[in-house]
């Protein structure tokens, strides 16, 4: 019982960090109909944005509170995520809408190898051991020396999750904002025709994504104290299966694949083999998409001539 | 990275304001590439006695910038300039036109240079032994210009995109290095036709078995995932080829893991082994013993095969299940409409591609006499789609040349030396590579999403063969 809340506490905090990965890649998904292969790059960028902010801010500008340290690296790492974001489609993707239909995921495919590389050219190759942060735990059970632990860090992520996507909801239910996204996803001719600006939503749309996928990468380095360039493409494939296992297009889809995918991680590890844990998620992600392409929440996709 | 906003300004601006616009442009995507570089080139994590610390490079990131503020400013006064009229897009290309006109008349000088290339090669360094270095960098060519063509039926000609081709490649090449190693097997053959039999013998019997198994493989991994649309294909597909791979790391019993299996029997000239032996090939046919013997031999073999696979499509094209992958290509639903059973011939196309890349997975082994799992990672998959991409999906000359260029390319990489005087000596210009790869999928998708050669062959016609420009056909949902 232990073990198991303990995993339980382990992936809901992972999950959350899929969750908010999964976020921008149903939500391009759903606006322009394209798998944005390059996010889970975008992702690993941003833990390296976080990194090089945090290390400003403690060494040369010597800040000693850890919170505010924190908090203004949440920020700068979204800024300048969101900019990467918003020159990648810019760069990459817009010259190719109505293009066909396979040139935008090759061009994403293309990209996501140039960030991995430039990271590695730009950082060095090595694993980039990040001063741990927040150390303390809340010790919840003690059942003969076996603790059933809640790290601080692990209760900043939930938090900072659900805040944040209690901010995401607002702004994509009720401001003019996210009504023109969602219009867009839905039809975006008619979009158009009643004024939209389609491109300028679309580029939003990418920033909003990587605003959400920095976090997810604030997270990430602060919980597992690394940074590496080759850490995008695993995250972002399990975070894509949280898109599609929520259904993708779906955002509460996407928070709910991210926690199932992060407590199926963890629980494989703890009970099978941890070996295969990788295994496992690329297994459900072809599961899902053979036998239930349109995942838990999502639409069933109709096909139009 | 240049961001196109002057197609906005209008054309009849006056010439100052045009220098003043471009100006102004080119200084926005100056600082838009500050932000860019500034974190990550501007600064480096290093590790000094296991702590992390920052350097600074503002040198870098202002030639960085600098680059590409000027950059834009000259595009932006030139080719993007706002009274250029813009050339009408219709017909084939430069690029198409040489694909079509050059086209058939170099094929047979290719594949002539192709045949003749050892022999240049060792008459041009003065010997066989000499000529080692080139005439593998041509082996690793033709394996990945195979590559290029098996996968090109997957993506070029039905359209289907496969992420985890290498996983085909895989299959194949630990076909035969459990096949070959195996004492069970040995023992069997031994018993029955002689001691040498099974390590003379083995490639060239598990070959076929190769391409079988991967095409198997193909069929089996294909048949459930075949029913998706094209990026949840390429998704999955991916996933497979990780997860074959995670399955070769850890399942040591049978694969050995990450160690990977050595001392596979090497390549035999149809029995005869390439070794100073009495019966070995060099005393057989009355020649000296020369090590290079098997190389060339290996380079043959791999050229066979590369031109087995290219006839292979050339024909298969021309059948009823070619042109019903190249309709699938175009438009699924009139496909679907027509009649065409698009599982089954998505199936063929997948099993189809994963033969051929089965067999270069065999020849691979067979090659380098050790597999291990760090060979057949997503970087392979995606430089194979690179080639594929960039030669220009569908064209098998393209594709030839695609290999030829990245692959040759990859190699002079390693040899500018001369770049160490100007950047410093730790800079090692082979760690460019993927990143050269990976901005080139992006530059070719946006500058030619077809490929350098990109026409459609119309396989019916009225009267004359007219090359069409992949530009002007409109594929649609699949």
């Amino acid at each position: 019982m232990d073990v198991f809340i303990q995993q339980l506490i382990n992936g809901l905090t992972l999950g959350s960090i899929y969750g908010l990965i999964a976020i921008g890649y149903t939500m391009v998904f759903g606006i322009i109909g394209m798998v944005n292969f390059a996010h889970g790059d975008v992702f690993m960028v941003s833990t390296f944005i976080a990194l090089i902010c945090f290390l400003l801010l403690t060494t040369v500008l010597g800040i000693t509170s850890i919170f505010l340290a924190l908090a203004i690296v949440l920020v700068v790492a979204m800024f300048f995520t969101s900019l990467t974001n918003w020159a990648i489609e810019r760069v990459a993707y817009r010259p190719l809408r109505g293009s066909f239909r396979l040139a935008p995921m090759i061009s994403a495919i293309g990209m996501s190898i140039f960030l991995a590389n430039f990271v590695q050219v730009s950082q060095g190759p090595r694993n980039k051991p990040v001063p741990p942060m927040v150390t303390d735990v809340i010790v919840l059970m003690d059942n003969n020396g076996y603790q059933v632990t809640l790290a601080w860090k692990q209760i900043i992520i939930m938090a900072v999750t659900a805040l944040l996507l209690m901010g995401f909801w607002y702004l994509v239910q009720k401001t003019s904002l996210g009504r023109a996204q969602r219009a867009c996803e839905q039809d975006r001719k008619m979009a158009a025709l009643l004024g939209i600006n389609v491109d300028h939503t679309i580029s939003l749309t990418f920033v909003i994504g990587a605003a959400l996928a920095a976090v997810a990468g604030v997270m990430y380095m602060m919980y597992y104290g690394v940074a590496h360039f080759a850490d995008g493409f695993v995250p972002g494939v399990k975070a894509f299966t949280a898109a599609v296992l929520g259904g993708i297009g779906s955002l509460p889809g996407a928070v709910l694949g991210g926690l199932l995918i992060g407590l199926i991680e963890v629980f494989w590890s703890a009970y099978f083999s941890i070996e295969y844990k990788d295994v496992a998620a690329f297994s459900i992600l072809a599961i899902t998409l053979i036998f239930m392409p349109q995942g838990l929440l999502g639409r069933p996709e109709v096909e139009k001539v | 990275m240049a961001v196109q906003l002057a197609e906005t300004a209008p054309a009849s601006a006056a010439s100052t304001s045009v220098i003043g616009e471009a100006f102004k442009d080119a200084l926005i995507t100056g600082l838009i590439a500050l932000g860019l570089f500034g974190p990550l080139i501007g600064f480096e994590t290093i590790v000094i006695d296991g702590v992390l610390g920052l350097a600074y490079r503002p040198q870098l990131l202002a030639v960085m910038v600098g680059i590409i503020f000027f950059g834009r400013l000259i595009l932006n006064l030139t080719i993007w300039s706002p009274n250029r009229k813009p050339k009408a897009r219709s017909g084939p290309t430069a690029f198409d036109r040489a694909g079509t006109v050059i086209g058939p008349t170099v094929k047979p000088l290719l594949l002539a240079f192709a045949i003749g290339f050892p022999f240049i090669a060792s008459w041009s360094l003065g010997g066989l032994n000499e000529s080692r270095y080139l005439i593998d960098l041509g082996i690793l060519i033709l394996t990945y210009v195979m590559l290029g063509w098996g996968l090109n039926i997957v993506v070029g000609l039905a359209g289907l995109l496969d992420l985890g081709y290498v996983a085909f490649y895989a299959v194949g090449a630990y076909t035969y290095a459990l096949l070959a190693t195996s004492a069970p097997i040995n023992d069997f053959f031994a018993g029955l036709l002689g001691a040498t039999f099974w390590a003379n013998w083995a490639f060239w019997i598990c070959l076929p078995v190769a391409g079988l198994f991967a095409g198997i493989w193909g069929m089996i991994l294909g048949f459930p995932v075949l029913r998706l649309r094209g990026d949840y294909l390429a998704i999955v597909t991916l996933a497979f080829g990780e997860i074959i791979r995670l399955v070769l790391i850890n399942w040591t019993d049978l694969t050995n893991g990450g160690a990977g299996i050595a001392s596979i029997p090497r390549a035999t000239f149809f029995g005869i082994p390439f070794n100073a032996s009495e019966n070995g090939f060099a005393a057989l046919f009355g020649l000296d013993f020369n090590p290079m013997h098997r190389i060339l031999f290996l380079y043959f073999v791999i050229l066979a095969l590369a031109l087995i696979t290219a006839f292979a499509t050339v024909r298969l094209r021309k059948l009823p299940v070619g042109r019903a992958w190249e309709a699938l290509r175009e438009d699924e639903i009139a496909c679907r409409s027509l009649g065409i059973n698009t599982t089954n011939v998505k199936l063929s196309a997948f099993a189809t591609g994963a033969m051929f890349g089965g067999f270069a997975g065999c020849f691979f082994a067979v090659r380098a006499g050790f597999v291990s799992p760090e060979s057949f990672t997503f970087d392979i998959s995606a430089m194979i789609l690179a080639i594929v991409v960039l030669g220009g999906m569908g064209s098998q000359i393209g594709v030839a040349v695609a290999a030829a260029v990245m692959m040759g390319g990859m190699e002079m990489l390693r040899n500018l030396g001369f770049l160490r005087q100007v950047f410093g000596n730790d800079f090692d210009p082979s760690l460019y590579r993927m990143l050269i790869f990976g901005f080139a999928m992006v530059a070719i998708m946006v500058w030619k999403p077809r490929g350098l050669v990109s026409t459609r062959d119309p396989t019916i016609f009225l009267k004359e063969r007219k090359a069409v420009s992949g530009d002007l056909v409109k594929e649609g949902h699949g």
